[in-house]
């Protein structure tokens, strides 16, 4: 984890830890807690015969399913959990035969529900489940969205005070020292509720003794980070609908690396755009600068020249004025002889 | 008001906009009214699998995207020195404020209980969700944007005092803008990093953020050129000398910068797609969905962006535009809709109703009408004479 310390070093560092160090902590802690329970569900002993249904939609005071509980044809279309259905068992035809698969929220360890609400509406309970309290929930849906399960569901039809609806593992009830519901009520024990820990040991166990019986895995051990609900099948899972490339990543893990960008860009990018405004500031000086001197120059240079024309021009006149001058005065030399001559002409005819 | 104006006003109100938006303003009541007595569910599409539809891919994701203009511009301007392109600050965040303001608007028939979207903020914090991040920012950048709008208010007001003051406020403001667009910008993006399972490997990646914020850059500039395009013939009796004069040199600057940072995306793509080494669902039909999007709607406009700014093309690099926009509502909508859920059976997928499509037609409606009206009434696309050249 060498690149999540350097980003904490460097969120601590920045002015803005105060808005990522408590997120990123929160984080890492919703689980999974000693005291976390789970269920166990064995899908070699499943006989979907829908009691836990009927036992969840009991306890829960769920309205009546439009077909009755033992009506079972309605196993012949795969059914999802929605808003007045916490679970639901669902048929597969497999390469091993039928077999019959139970559907719930599976309290994740590190609930992907919660890590995404932004009002903190899910909470990791320490007994393991994952409650959800609508007095804060905005309805945003982004629980829906985030959850890899597909598990919590939304009351479209509430226009103005709609809730998230998901399987609580009976939180109330084991509060009050009860089984969930559908655990007590399956006639075939393929529920087992207990203590996490204990769970992945029965399972084990399990698959040791009847290597034939399972595949060998244990769905939920790992999934997501883990869930407290897990499930032991005789089939590939897949082929009991349930997805096998989810990975062992939690959620948020998932999100880790986006949250500790903030700080760094909270805290860098003042830096950097200050940084380009102060050059883009300097430029802007020694443009100005450079242009005042250019202005300058040119004066100069203007004058310089004006100058140089002055005298040229001073001394063209001074030229044509001495010009003139001369002439003048050999005009007037001319005149003053002129008559002279003339005289000595006329001297020289009248002699 | 003068009897010309009323005159002129009374001349107009039969346009051809004015009975579209009329209709799609009284359907759009229609619907709201449904959405607050009925439920989502009698006006939308979602369901259990598809608790996201219309309403976030396109009045949040595409709205928030392309409202980008706001940060590019200012940023660009007083960031970067780049003065020349000062006229076309106002027009751009006006066209932010109003953006983000919508998708706001647009959030309160989306989520369940409106009036608790404070909650998030005032009441119990969850930190460890990136939409909490989306939320504060864009709570805040709201109000940034506002305050960035206001000198345009008051110097209408004739409020000369404060305007000054929000002004000398500009570095500030701009500088947090960037800081807060960053975040929500590529925040939303890291909003689906939670769903691996749930969205296509080709549009799934951890640089989503990265993705994201890069992208709402090109979304910004193009936006900027493209409104610039769409306002001019209504608008043009209100804009300036300056703005006029400019408008030209920052369509080809905008167009270069658009040109560079698409070229930029597409690289950054590519290397996304290496990085998780996903060539082989080219060959899929998401793949070659996935190739229109990256050749027709971001190799193609970088190119004609390039060509544009080269030859000084006007027309080119505004189809670029255009094109650079829609590829933006496209990318979008692959994320939120088309990408995901992708592993459901075609039954079970999501496609809008007519109800929530004509409540974003409403709001983008509202949107161009309140453009209109403001823009007509105080200084975005001239200078207020009271204030010439004064930046
Ligand atoms: S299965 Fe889904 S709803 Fe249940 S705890 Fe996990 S993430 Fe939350
Ligand atoms: S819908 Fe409610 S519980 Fe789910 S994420 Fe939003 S606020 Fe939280």
């Amino acid at each position: 984890m060498l690149r999540r310390t350097f980003l904490g070093l460097l969120g601590a560092a920045g002015a803005s830890a105060a808005l990522a160090t408590p997120a990123k902590a929160a984080n890492k802690h919703f689980g999974p807690h000693p005291d976390t329970h789970g269920v166990l569900f064995d899908a070699t002993r499943c006989i979907g015969c829908r009691q836990c249904e009927q036992a969840c939609n009991e306890v829960n005071e769920l309205p009546a399913p439009a077909k009755p509980f033992d009506d079972l044809t309605v196993l012949d279309v795969e059914r999802r959990t929605d808003d007045k259905t916490y679970t639901v068992v669902n048929k597969y035809q497999t390469s091993k035969g039928v077999f019959f698969r139970k559907n719930q929220c599976n309290h994740c360890l590190e609930p992907a529900c919660a890590s995404a609400c932004f009002v903190k509406a899910f909470k990791k309970q320490p007994n393991g489940a994952v409650t959800y309290d609508a007095s804060v929930c905005v309805g945003c849906r982004y629980c829906m969205v985030a959850c890899p399960f597909s598990i919590p569901t939304y009351e479209y039809d509430e226009p103005l005070t709609p809730r998230v609806r998901k399987c609580t593992m009976c939180y109330p009830r084991l509060q009050e020292g009860k089984l969930p519901g559908c655990v007590e009520r399956c006639p075939k024990e393929a529920l087992t509720f207990g203590l996490r820990e204990e769970l992945i040991k029965i399972a084990r166990k399990r698959i040791e003794t009847y290597p034939d019986r399972y595949v060998d895995h244990i769905y939920g051990e790992h999934e997501m980070g883990g869930t407290s609900w897990m499930y032991l099948s005789g089939v590939p899972f897949s082929e009991i609908g349930m997805r096998e490339d989810l990975g062992t990543a939690s959620a948020p893990e998932l999100t880790a690396g986006p949250l500790a960008a903030v700080p760094i860009v909270v805290g860098l990018w003042p830096v950097l755009l200050g940084g380009i405004y102060a050059v883009s500031q300097r430029n802007a000086k020694v443009a100005n600068e450079e242009r005042v001197k250019a202005v300058k120059d040119a004066l100069r240079r203007a004058g310089d020249e004006a100058e140089k024309k002055l005298h040229e021009e001073l001394g063209k006149a001074e030229q044509a004025s001495q010009r003139r001058i001369e002439v003048e005065v050999k005009k007037a030399v001319e005149e003053a002889l002129a008559p002279k001559e003339e005289d000595a002409g006329t001297n020289e005819e009248e002699s | 008001m003068s009897v010309e104006t009323t005159a002129v006003a009374k001349k107009s109100l039969f346009t051809p906009f004015n009975l579209i938006a009329t209709v799609i303003l009284i359907a759009g009541l229609v619907v709201t009214v449904m959405r607050f007595t009925g439920g989502l569910g009698t006006v939308t599409n979602l369901d259990q699998n598809n608790p996201w539809g219309l309403w976030i891919g396109f009045d949040l994701l595409c709205g928030v995207a392309l409202a980008a203009g706001g940060y590019t511009t200012s940023a660009a301007c007083y960031l970067f020195g780049l003065k020349r392109y000062h006229a076309g600050v106002r027009p751009a965040i006006l066209t932010a404020f109003l953006g983000y303001a919508l998708v706001v608007f647009a959030l309160g028939y989306d989520v369940g209980r409106p009036w608790r979207l404070p909650y998030p903020i005032f009441v119990q914090q969850g930190t460890t969700s990136l939409l909490f991040e989306v939320g504060l920012c864009v709570m805040i950048y709201l109000s940034v944007l506002f305050v960035e709008f206001t000198p345009a208010l008051f110097e209408w007001l004739g409020m000369k005092k404060i305007r000054n003051i929000v002004v000398k406020a500009t570095l500030a403001l701009t500088i947090l803008g960037v800081i807060l667009s960053t975040l929500h910008q590529s925040s939303l993006g890291a909003l689906y990093t939670i769903v691996p399972s749930k969205l296509h490997p080709l549009w799934y990646s951890q640089y989503l953020p990265v993705f994201f914020f890069v992208s709402s850059i090109c979304a910004g500039l193009s936006m900027v050129i493209f409104e610039g395009t769409l306002s001019h013939k209504p608008m043009h009796h209100l804009m300036d000398k300056e703005y006029l004069d400019n408008h030209d040199g920052l369509i080809l600057g905008f167009g270069k910068a658009a040109s560079l940072v698409l070229f930029g995306y597409f690289a950054i793509k590519v290397i996304g797609l290496a990085y998780d080494n996903n060539w082989h669902y080219l060959a899929t039909g998401y793949g070659a969905w996935f190739l229109v999007e990256m050749l027709g709607f971001v190799a193609l406009p970088s190119f004609l962006y390039a060509v544009g700014v080269r030859d000084k093309n006007l027309t080119v690099i505004r189809w670029a535009a255009g094109l650079t926009v829609l590829g933006i509502i496209v990318n979008r909508f692959n994320i939120s809709m088309v990408a995901f859920n992708y592993q459901l059976p075609a039954a079970q997928r999501y496609f809008p109703s007519w109800g929530e499509i004509t409540i974003s037609l409403f709001v983008v409606t509202i949107g161009v009408l309140a453009f209109r009206f403001i823009s007509t009434k105080m200084p975005i696309f001239y200078e207020h004479p009271d204030y010439k050249g004064e930046h």
